[in-house]
């Protein structure tokens, strides 16, 4: 079981790596909307200590979604996800390896770039901490729940905006508790309770969305 | 082994088959044919396990397959119409992983052997998608070279895209496989030459003219 959860994930970054401008898609699209906001909004520091949180949660959130439509589709396409889907090994861990490998590829650069980009932002070096703990316990959530929406999307027509309509109620509670982390350290009234909060969404969707994304799949293969 | 009892398919709101059964035994190849948009593939699909039947059960060893999905699947191999190759990765990764996913060994040598009996050991280190199609569905078959020791091999118009060498190679891995005890389902346009114990033969247009008679 976990030699073939190795091998997907294997196999899912290789191809990653060998279509490294696809991937570089997304942290690109990030990168750009966080910068464009204290250009567009003016260099005033206190404004733009306020605004911190909810644009870079905003923007990941969003390069997040951008980078769905590549976890099933392409596998479908090509006849590979049939395959996973007689493998012999049970689905759910092959569809966790294919998750773990969609957050290493999407979410973790989100991770270790937004630190520098809330440099832009004047954030104080606490919450930048809080920031990067925060976006590392909130981007699994938003690449398991994803999952599930790409999942039931999969052959449909016009499936972006589907799933965008799917998953983005659920990414709400995330990017409250994400934002408000960040904002609350901003304040000063600490981020325990909104961390705790995200790593109780992180329990939950690793028990769950696995099991969902797979019985998904299987509907969306009939 | 493999027992089909009534199987009925539905395709959207059109009945492609019904009441359809069959049994097969160790040795024995099922030959499925019928017009384009019979419900061939349909079939081999309900028969991998990969869409339920709109009615009907099929058993594996006497159990039903949905109750021991998992491992019915490590009993059979697959090789649809795709060719379930992933273009960034080259012939031999893409065996590995196939390899890998169907629970067998994964080294090179291994795998170099099987491109080999298929006359393409020599692309193994080009991605997949630089190969002609013909390759790629070599490619696909070779799978069938690393699995003699699964007994169902489940093949969707395998001979398509094949030259006579290819043809032939692939008839000899499954007159060898049926030898052994093996069971080989095909859907194919062309005659073929395989010696097995026993060649059933499901013609899904007489399930056709029958539903229209109905």
């Amino acid at each position: 079981m976990i030699r073939a959860l190795a091998w997907v994930l294997r196999r899912d970054l290789l191809l990653a790596f060998r279509r490294r401008g696809d991937v570089a898609n997304a942290l690109v699209f990030f990168v750009i909307v966080v910068s464009l906001f204290p250009l567009g909004v003016g260099p005033e520091a206190n404004q733009l200590r306020n605004m911190a949180p909810g644009v870079l949660w905003v923007a990941a959130l969003l390069a997040c979604m951008l980078s769905l439509a590549r976890l099933f589709a392409p596998d479908h396409q090509d006849g590979t996800l049939e395959q996973m889907l007689l493998a012999g090994e049970p689905l759910v861990v092959l569809v966790m390896g294919k998750v773990i490998s969609h957050w290493l590829v999407s979410g973790l650069p989100l991770v270790l770039i937004a630190p520098l980009l809330g440099l832009q932002f004047d954030l104080p070096g606490d919450a930048l901490v809080v920031l990067s703990v925060s976006l590392l316990l909130g981007t699994p959530v938003l690449s398991l729940i994803g999952a599930v929406g790409a999942a039931l999307t999969l052959g449909v027509r016009g499936s972006g905006v589907l799933v965008a309509l799917l998953v983005l109620p659920l990414f709400v509670p995330v990017l409250i508790f994400g934002a408000g982390s960040v904002g609350a350290t901003v304040a000063g009234t600490g981020a325990d309770a909104h961390l705790l909060l995200l790593g109780g969404f992180l329990a939950l969707a690793l028990v769950l969305a696995p099991w969902a994304s797979a019985a998904a799949l299987r509907i969306a293969m009939e | 082994m493999l027992e089909a009892r009534q199987l009925e398919c539905m395709r959207g709101d059109r009945l492609l088959f019904s009441d359809l059964s069959f049994r097969l035994g160790r040795g024995e190849l099922l030959r499925v044919a019928g017009a384009n948009g019979s419900g061939k593939t349909s079939l081999l699909r309900i028969v991998c396990g990969l869409v339920a039947p709109s009615a009907g059960e099929l058993r594996w060893l006497g159990r039903p397959i949905r109750a021991e999905r998992e491992e019915y699947s490590r009993n059979l191999v697959f090789i649809g119409h795709l060719n379930a190759l992933k273009d960034d990765l080259t012939a031999l990764e893409n065996l590995q992983v196939a390899a890998a996913l169907a629970g067998m060994p994964a080294e090179s040598a291994r795998m170099l052997a099987a491109l080999d009996r298929f006359g393409i050991a020599h692309c193994a280190e080009l991605p997949a998608k630089v190969l002609s199609q013909g390759q790629r569905r070599r490619a696909a078959l070779a799978r069938l070279a690393l699995s003699p020791a699964v007994p169902l091999w489940i093949l969707d118009e395998p001979f398509s895209a094949l030259d006579v060498g290819a043809v032939a190679e692939l008839e000899r891995l499954l007159a060898a496989h049926l030898a052994s005890g093996g069971m080989v389902i095909l859907t194919t346009h062309q005659e073929v030459q395989v010696v097995a114990q026993a060649v059933l033969r499901i013609d899904l247009d007489l399930y056709a003219a029958a539903l229209l008679a109905a």
